[in-house]
């Protein structure tokens, strides 16, 4: 028996290709998007496992300085003392144009660092000589090999698999020259296996702090807003995919009742039945589901090396431009596949199990399906009601995404009333028949489009939101990028004495010479930089300021205030008039806060005589330098040729913007990607709905016909009719895009990053964006439309005659 | 004569024939049954008639206008102002109300008269379910809606295909009573497509359809 009715179930889809195409395009679609974020969300967390693991980051207690480096002299007499701990220095430097970590660790000290105790068991295990003594050997990735190669001037270069993507791993000795920073230590590990009778730290280091393994902040938790939103916008791309499998399914098991009717009077329990169909369900999802990891893995190819771009660039996160194909990944984008299927079906499902066995096909009561629109409606309103009041009760990150989810999923719920609402207010109005009638017979579509036209609501809202946040974003970013680099040419020396020296050789030829000078300080909210300044103008005119007490300059340049960015002020609520403690010994009054866009961690600034007391050995080496602009170009060739400075040394100021400007750019790649493919997906489901609706639709428009309409006219209309139904939703959507972008400006950025953005209008790209879904909505209809011009009257005559 | 069928031929895609040699014709004030088995091409011959589809050979004249000189817009432009159509299924319009629905052929013949529609309605007993929807109507009311609809046109032949078998006898009886005395008023011809002996004998003449010829 259970053959037969398998047989009988799947004749369904034989005779109706499009639909089960439909339905497995739908899934391919929604597992692909959502799998193509996981894949990189993967792929990202992957990497910085491995990269973690390959250090021993987080892995051993650490001693950082609260002023910064750590004197060598002080590592000497750690060691002398018994303490097994080994040193570190790490900075960044740049190699035609890539910026690049180095990591130098003292290998006599720690040998044992998994990374090199893998490359020993390697085929071409590094000559541990080679690693100590001059000129020393560089350890790096096959990516950078090739870089380091054409570099004159460094040790030689060893390429490993065993090493974290943009690093380069050597011993302390050369990691000092190649950053130029001799007899520093940036922290010092704490290795295992301490000998039993050592002295405490206090006593010989007490200006030391131990930072515990599980105290340490590492990549995973830096990224983890950035992965987060990615999650977020991948959810909403599959959630626009599972619209077009309900719809489907919804349609197939109405298309089915007399299917199912007469399965039931020839003795198949509707209990056999329920079962027979969720395994039919599960079948078709698992194909699905496996076109749409392929789709995935493919995505995730491409947009994968600009998401690893962004992740460097904002958080110097390793990771590695290339997917790999974890089974776990393949089985999660299965089980979402899977469990989105049901989800979508449920309903459908549930309705069909309470079918009783008499039940008749009855008139197609659209008024009642239209009129439940309300208590979905009130549904929507408690969504959007219960996500504000989770993030004013509870605030946070992830209150504030319930938060947009809420407004989202509830306002896709009120759409189908509100849209039934201005239908009546626009028939009412309509004088004609012809217009009468086009006006009632969207609202008698209503609930066969609901559907689809909630995804194009989401997918629209989506891209207004995320593209005002992005606009607004670009635009607060050009002003702000305007008033923080103001100086026409950027130095750096290579040496602190020739910084010296540059100063000097500038100082009667320029208007200022702002030195930029930094500090990284271990501070109870995490690292925090501290930077300081000279008495300029370009200041006090210029430095982005967003919050501010009175003589806010005075006071930092007299030395009795700070200054602090906006995400430690966020992170830590820290505003003018209250205190930070920059050090044990050095507290400071707030004065000001500035904005800080693209940078995840702390920063403040204090005079400059104040930072020489913190870290009196903080480098000198970069400046700004403030001149006529017309003289930029010819001062900075003067400058290489006088210093012999290689060209990378002396940037001018638009070379910088520009450079800044592309790396904004690119962290936007994979949102603009995933925005127009939600709004494709969406586009997808409106032309299935119709594909779906065209058997219920010939009812409706044969009468009309009969009535004196031409083909034409009625292919029209149907044209008319999903263009402006697409046109209503996007005007319905913009109010809702609006409230997104806003809350993503005022609340996720905060939560996430630290910052909050100024909110930017941007009608020409609502009217850009309108205008695509009105050609989406056409594209959609069209097919339909066409089929209509093209039926033979015999067919359109059948509705009449089938009916007998 | 108001519609004359000259040798009308007919046949399905495939190639069997439907209609064979089928002439008669069709006055102002006449109404004619036209009878037949399942599949012996009544329905076919109406729907000819009402320019819905086009004959293989032969000709169909409504009022002087030979209808295989039209084309799509000249044959849909003579359904909205000559002829009007009543189905078995009703076929009213579900998302217009009763009173939406009475006069919307009217106003697309453009010939829509207030007074006449709101007689229509007192006559067929709408009066009082004019705000209502189809689908809040028995069949015996949507019937009695189409024809109302039909009517309100004023047109010169009406065309009903089966227009009582969905209903049980009474609302049959009452469906038939108004169509025949609406045409009688108007001076409309009626061609009515049916199964049923009792209600061709009502009408004025009585064709019979077998195998697609007159028999």
């Amino acid at each position: 028996m259970t053959m037969a009715v398998i047989q009988a179930l799947a004749s369904h889809w034989r005779a109706h290709r499009l639909q089960l195409m439909t339905l497995l395009v739908g899934l391919a679609l929604a597992t692909g998007l959502w799998s193509a974020v996981q894949a990189i969300n993967a792929e990202a967390r992957a990497s910085y496992g491995r990269a973690a693991d390959q250090l021993a980051l987080g892995q051993f207690d650490e001693l950082h300085h609260p002023n910064g480096p750590i004197p060598l002299s002080r590592y000497v007499e750690l060691r002398r003392a018994g303490w097994q701990v080994a040193a570190v220095l790490e900075g960044p430097i740049r190699i035609q144009g890539q910026t690049v970590r180095v990591l130098g660790v003292d290998m006599v000290a720690y040998p044992a660092l998994p990374a090199i105790t893998q490359m020993e068991q390697s085929g071409t295990p590094p000559d541990p000589a080679d690693m100590l003594t001059a000129p020393g050997l560089l350890l790096t990735t096959p990516a950078l090999g090739p870089l380091l190669n054409g570099q004159t001037g460094l040790p030689p270069v060893l390429i490993s698999d065993a090493l974290p993507p943009d690093l380069i791993l050597t011993d302390i000795g050369v990691a000092e020259v190649l950053l130029n920073q001799s007899g520093k230590v940036s922290h010092l590990i704490i290795l295992p296996d301490q000998p039993g009778a050592v002295p405490p730290l206090t006593d010989i280091a007490p200006e030391l702090d131990r930072i515990l393994a599980r105290e340490q902040l590492d990549t995973a938790q830096l990224t983890h807003s950035f992965h987060l939103n990615l999650s977020a916008f991948g959810l909403l791309s599959f959630a626009v995919g599972l619209f077009i499998v309900h719809g489907t399914v919804g349609l197939a098991f109405a298309q089915r009742r007399g299917m199912i009717r007469t399965l039931r009077a020839l003795g198949v329990s509707m209990r056999r039945l329920v079962w027979l169909i969720m395994a039919e369900l599960s079948v078709l999802a698992i194909i699905g589901g496996t076109l749409g990891l392929v789709l995935g893995f493919f995505l995730a190819g491409a947009l994968l090396p600009d998401v690893a771009a962004t992740l460097r660039g904002l958080y110097g996160a390793p990771i590695s431009g290339q997917i790999s194909l974890q089974p776990q990944w393949a089985l999660s984008g299965l089980a979402m596949a899977l469990g989105g299927t049901f989800l979508a079906s449920g309903h459908a499902l549930y309705r069909l199990s309470r079918m009783p066995v008499l039940s008749g096909a009855g008139l197609q009561a659209w008024r009642s399906a239209a009129s439940g629109s309300w208590i979905v409606a009130i549904a929507g309103v408690a969504a959007i009601v219960g996500g504000i009041l989770a993030l004013l009760l509870f605030g946070g990150l992830v209150a504030g995404f319930v938060m947009v989810a809420g407004m989202l999923v509830g306002s896709a719920l009120v759409l189908p009333y509100a849209l039934s609402l201005v239908l009546i207010l626009f028939q009412r109005s309509a004088k004609g028949p012809i217009a009468q009638w086009v006006w009632s017979d969207m609202r008698a579509q209503l609930p066969g489009l609901s559907l689809a036209l909630m995804a194009l609501l989401l997918a629209l809202a989506a891209n207004i939101g995320v593209g005002t946040m992005v606009s607004s974003f670009r635009l607060t970013f050009t002003g702000w990028l305007d008033q923080r680099l103001t100086s026409e040419l950027y130095v750096t020396t290579a040496t602190d004495q020739q910084g010296r020296d540059v100063a000097e050789w500038l100082s009667f030829q320029v208007d200022a010479v702002l030195p930029i000078r930094s500090v990284e300080l271990a501070h109870s909210s995490g690292p925090l930089f501290l930077y300081g300044i000279i008495d300029d103008q370009t200041y006090r005119e210029k430095w982005p300021l967003i919050s501010a007490s009175d003589g806010v300059w005075d006071r930092v340049i007299d030395g009795t205030a700070v200054l602090v960015n906006e995400q430690l002020a966020r992170r830590e609520n820290l505003w003018p008039g209250q205190s930070l403690v920059i050090t044990p010994t050095l507290t400071l009054t707030i004065a000001g806060v500035y904005s800080d866009y693209g940078n995840p961690t702390g920063q403040a600034i204090v005079s400059m005589p104040r930072l020489d007391e913190v870290a009196p050995n903080a480098e000198a080496r970069r400046f700004g330098i403030r001149v006529a602009p017309g003289r930029a170009t010819e001062l900075a060739q003067a400058l290489r040729e006088e210093f012999d400075l290689p060209p990378r040394a002396v940037v001018q100021q638009a070379v910088m913007k520009a450079q800044s400007m592309a790396v904004f750019e690119k962290t936007f790649v994979v949102t603009s990607a995933l925005n127009i493919l939600t709004l494709g997906v969406a586009g997808f489901a409106i032309l299935t709905s119709l594909l779906t609706l065209w058997t219920q639709r010939l009812p409706q428009i044969a009468p009309v016909w009969a009535l004196g309409l031409t083909r034409t006219e009625l292919a029209r209309l149907e044209l008319l009719r999903s263009v402006l139904l697409a046109a209503l939703t996007a005007v319905l959507a913009l109010p809702l895009g609006l409230a997104l972008a806003w809350a993503l400006l005022s609340v996720i950025n905060v939560e996430a990053f630290g910052w909050k953005l100024p909110m930017y209008l941007f009608p020409l790209d609502w009217a850009y964006l309108l205008g695509l879904t009105l050609l989406a909505a056409a594209i959609a209809a069209a097919l339909p439309a066409a089929r209509l011009l093209r039926m033979p009257p015999a067919d359109l005559l059948k509705v009449f005659a089938n009916e007998r | 004569m108001l519609v004359i069928f000259d040798k009308v031929q007919k046949s399905y895609p495939g190639g069997r024939p439907v209609l064979r040699d089928v002439s008669l014709s069709l006055d102002r004030g006449q109404t004619l049954a036209l009878t037949g088995e399942s599949g012996s091409g009544k329905s076919t011959l109406l729907n000819l008639a009402a320019a819905l589809d086009t004959v293989d050979s032969g000709e169909i004249t409504l009022d002087g206008t030979a209808l295989s000189k039209l084309d799509d817009p000249g044959r849909a432009s003579l359904r909205r102002k000559s002829l009007s159509l009543v189905f078995q299924q009703f076929n009213l319009i579900p998302s217009l109300t009763v009173d939406q629905n009475l006069s919307f052929h009217a106003r697309l013949a453009g010939c829509h008269d207030p007074d006449w529609c709101a007689h229509l309605a007192d006559r067929m007993g709408l009066s009082d379910l004019l705000a209502r929807y189809p689908e809040n109507l028995s069949g015996g009311q949507q019937q009695r809606v189409a024809i109302g609809r039909a009517m309100a046109a004023r047109p010169k032949l009406l065309l009903a295909d089966e227009p009582t078998g969905n209903l049980d006898e009474t609302a049959s009886a009452t469906v038939l009573d108004l169509m025949l005395s609406l045409v009688a008023d108007t001076g409309a011809a009626l061609l009515l497509v049916t199964h049923s002996h009792e209600i061709a004998s009502r009408l004025d003449r009585r064709v019979h359809l077998a195998g697609g010829q007159l028999a």
